[in-house]
């Protein structure tokens, strides 16, 4: 069975199940969450589904024409040219080779390909690894204007509600009220903030807030960078002296490093997602603004070239804004109406 | 990172070499390069598609001069287009009223704040006038207070009512700069989300309130085919004059320029090209044409140079490297010039055919140059006017007053030596440019 009808039984089981009198409540977290999803992505979906959903209707057969728009569609989606292109020829190919020429038929080959694009052959797992002893140190880095610093309020206030005990650190001190901004957020999710005045090393920054994460014992210190363009060499020296402080005084961390992106970002976030595993032990993606138009579809580029996974979205401004990926709900957000 | 439409193009050229006409047969592959090389530039998806359809045309049925090969012309003619698609010519600011205002907006992240200070400090140079900083954006933490900072390092006083109501804050403030006598109001607003209609509405209100000479759209150039979605919801919402591009000085092409104009007719009017406050240039629509093109930008590069480099310090060089004389001295001297220019790799990329050379992927790092630059300054001024003295006792003492290692007073002086065997060849006309 393929994806398509997976994920389609999927979710209309957790429909039915709504009325089932034994509900338990994962079961309930997981609908909710599917909400999250639909909702989020509804933007996104706009315009894209409506789309592959119009080139089905447009076209009785599966011709040249029909590879053109569903190409179309995709770069707009940001998927990145060569996946695309890549793409459309394994599809011309599976449409040969199965004989396909209904494009309704073709509509869950599409949904079922681009899974594959981004699972590849390899169990995925978005979950943050704590560490059992010691605070797991978890560094935010990315370009400009991304999100970090508000991807790390939202983290900070889901980590709280699991009852981890949460320090923030701030270690951008170049960008004018970064540091501020940071602590304002620490004190409306209600987590630990440590941070110095801007403009210092932020390597000494780091070096006293895990200090004061070992000593006072935090389960997890999330650490926030100023934005570097990966083209700037200096910058990006000065994330690999960070990384070396953290492991003289937490050894083995940074225990995750997280690339934020923006998912308005077009084909400049697989040069960015290259750059910064060079310099750093990128661990996972946090895709963010996906509440607008933007598809972030560049994610599954990422994912393909570089085998880097989305570890969670941004899907607002507010605290309770960021949801744990899930290529399965992903998906289903964003092809719902074609189901 | 990406095969840049330039180098593509070197590629498919030579297969057409001797044709005596463009034909429909012989630029098919060259269509595909273009098309592909703009898509990666994240160039809108429509705009690829119009643009090259009216490149074929042209260049379809273009004799081809005996003076050049039918490649080149191909590549004039997408070089012309794109310079006409982004806009023929670079577009003014108009600032007519007394005060003149200008709000900026745009996305979350775009880089309003830091273009709001680096655009007062722009005009202020410019202008010699008076700016005044409005903080409008009460809902992002610490908007205000990063506002406040930029002021204060540009010494710009910030207009500011804490976390007010938006409308209310630059109309008292448009009040305020008569009084006080501004000639400019600059509006920093939050950043939204276009579809946001609560926070678009805002946006109108201020305008009506306020009613700014300029409404400039600030945009992300890393932006990826969303950008379209994005500038037509401002757009239809605000009457735009004008597009800031941000970022531009990351390795992005920067598409998006090309789809802003093409689609909306809005001009671009600022590019962002560092995180520093003097950061921001006037748009130049051939030199972004050029950008996207990946063809290397000599203008930028010659009017980077005239800003920096002292004209008879750099004249006194060339000549003696003419004549074999380019001594440390010079070379220090020299290196000291490549420093005002900024970051050497940026640098390079604009040198036309710097892919083919290989030097758009190098980095150097900055701390490399300044322990070249250690041991030079660690030698005696004879020294470094006749190297060829320093022997070993020479060698250890320049190593340790530079805080380096012989090994590395070697490596700078076996280097120096292969550059002066370069020079030579240079100025003897053996050389050839790669390009």
């Amino acid at each position: 069975m393929g994806l398509f009808n997976k994920i389609k039984t999927m979710f209309q089981s957790n429909k039915e199940q709504e009325v089932n009198e034994k509900q338990d409540i994962s079961v309930q977290q997981e609908q909710e969450e599917v909400k999250v999803y639909e909702k989020g992505l509804s933007k996104s979906r706009q315009g894209f589904v409506s789309r592959l959903a119009d080139l089905t209707n447009k076209y009785r057969t599966i011709n040249d024409d029909y590879f053109d728009e569903l190409e179309e569609i995709l770069i707009m989606a940001d998927i990145g040219v060569n996946t695309v292109m890549d793409f459309i020829d394994r599809l011309r190919e599976r449409v040969v080779k199965e004989k396909i020429s209904d494009p309704e038929l073709l509509k869950e080959v599409i949904v079922d390909e681009l899974f594959i694009i981004y699972v590849g052959d390899e169990v995925l797992s978005s979950k943050i690894e704590y560490q059992e002893n010691g605070p797991t140190v978890i560094l935010f880095v990315g370009v400009n204007g991304v999100g970090k610093t508000t991807t790390i309020a939202k983290i900070a206030w889901r980590m709280k509600q699991e009852g981890k005990k949460v320090l923030m650190v701030a270690a951008d001190t170049f960008r004018a009220g970064a540091v501020e901004q940071l602590h304002e957020w620490s004190g409306k999710v209600g987590v630990s903030f440590y941070g110095k005045e801007e403009g210092v090393d932020p390597s000494s920054v780091v070096y006293d807030g895990c200090q004061k994460a070992k000593e006072e014992d935090y389960d997890v210190v999330l650490i926030d960078t100023a934005g570097r363009l990966q083209n700037k060499v200096n910058l990006m020296k000065e994330l690999e002296k960070m990384n070396k402080v953290i492991q003289g005084i937490i050894p083995g961390g940074p225990h995750e490093t997280l690339l934020v992106i923006d998912a308005t970002t077009g084909q400049n976030g697989i040069s960015q997602a290259k750059a910064f595993r060079e310099i750093t032990n990128i661990t996972g993606i946090v895709l963010t603004k996906l509440d607008g138009t933007a598809k972030g579809g560049i994610v599954l580029a990422i994912k393909e070239q570089l085998n880097l996974p989305v570890k969670f979205i941004g899907l607002g401004e507010r605290k309770e804004d960021l949801q744990v990926f899930d290529i399965e709900k992903y998906i289903y957000g964003l092809f719902k109406d074609m189901m | 990172m990406f095969e840049s439409l330039g180098d593509r193009l070197q590629n498919a050229i030579h297969k057409i070499k001797g044709y005596g006409k463009i034909t429909e047969d012989n630029i098919s592959d060259m269509m595909r390069e273009i098309r592909l090389a703009l898509l990666e530039a994240d160039v809108n998806y429509k705009v690829v598609k119009e643009f090259t359809n009216t490149v074929k045309e042209k260049a379809l049925g273009e004799e081809v001069a005996s003076s050049i090969n039918p490649g080149d012309l191909f590549v004039k003619i997408v070089k012309d287009e794109l310079t006409e698609l982004l806009g023929g010519e670079q577009a003014d600011i108009c600032l007519k009223g007394n005060p003149a205002v200008l709000m900026l907006v745009g996305l979350q992240g775009s880089g309003k704040t830091t273009t709001i200070g680096k655009l007062a400090n722009f005009l202020r140079k410019k202008h010699a006038k008076k700016p005044l900083l409005v903080a409008c954006d009460v809902y992002r933490p610490a908007a205000i207070d990063q506002l406040k900072q930029i002021g204060k390092q540009l010494s710009i006083e910030v207009y500011d009512e804490g976390k007010g109501n938006p409308v209310e804050i630059s109309k008292n403030a448009i009040s305020y700069a008569k009084e006080k006598g501004y000639d400019y109001v600059l509006i920093d607003t939050a950043g939204r989300l276009h579809i946001d209609e609560e926070l678009m509405d805002e946006l109108e209100n201020i305008r009506t309130e306020v009613h700014p000479d300029e409404i400039l759209l600030v945009i992300d150039s890393m932006m990826g085919q969303d950008a379209i979605n994005v500038i037509t919801g401002f757009h239809d919402k605000l009457p735009l004059t004008g597009v800031v591009l941000t970022k531009l000085d990351g390795d992005t092409r920067g598409g998006v320029a090309l789809s802003v104009r093409h689609l909306t007719h809005v001009p671009i009017k600022f590019i962002g090209v560092s995180e520093k406050l003097d950061g921001l240039d006037s748009f130049d629509p051939e030199r972004m044409a050029g950008r996207i093109l990946g063809m290397g930008d000599i203008v930028s590069l010659v009017e980077k140079a005239t800003d920096a480099i002292d004209e008879k310090e750099a004249e006194k060089t060339a000549k003696r490297m003419q004549q074999g004389k380019f001594d440390l001295e010079d070379f220090l001297s020299t290196m000291k010039q490549m420093k005002k220019l900024g970051p050497l790799e940026n640098i390079l990329k604009l040198l036309p055919g710097a892919k083919k050379m290989g030097l758009t992927n190098v980095k150097i790092d900055p701390k490399q140059l300044a322990h070249i630059e250690a041991i030079v300054l660690s030698m005696t001024p004879k020294e470094r006017r006749h190297p060829e003295i320093i022997k070993a006792s020479r060698k250890t003492r320049i190593a340790s007053g530079s805080g380096t290692s012989v090994q590395e007073v070697n490596k700078l002086l076996q280097q120096f030596d292969q550059m002066k065997k370069m020079m030579k060849q240079f100025s003897n006309g053996n050389m050839k440019l790669p390009f």
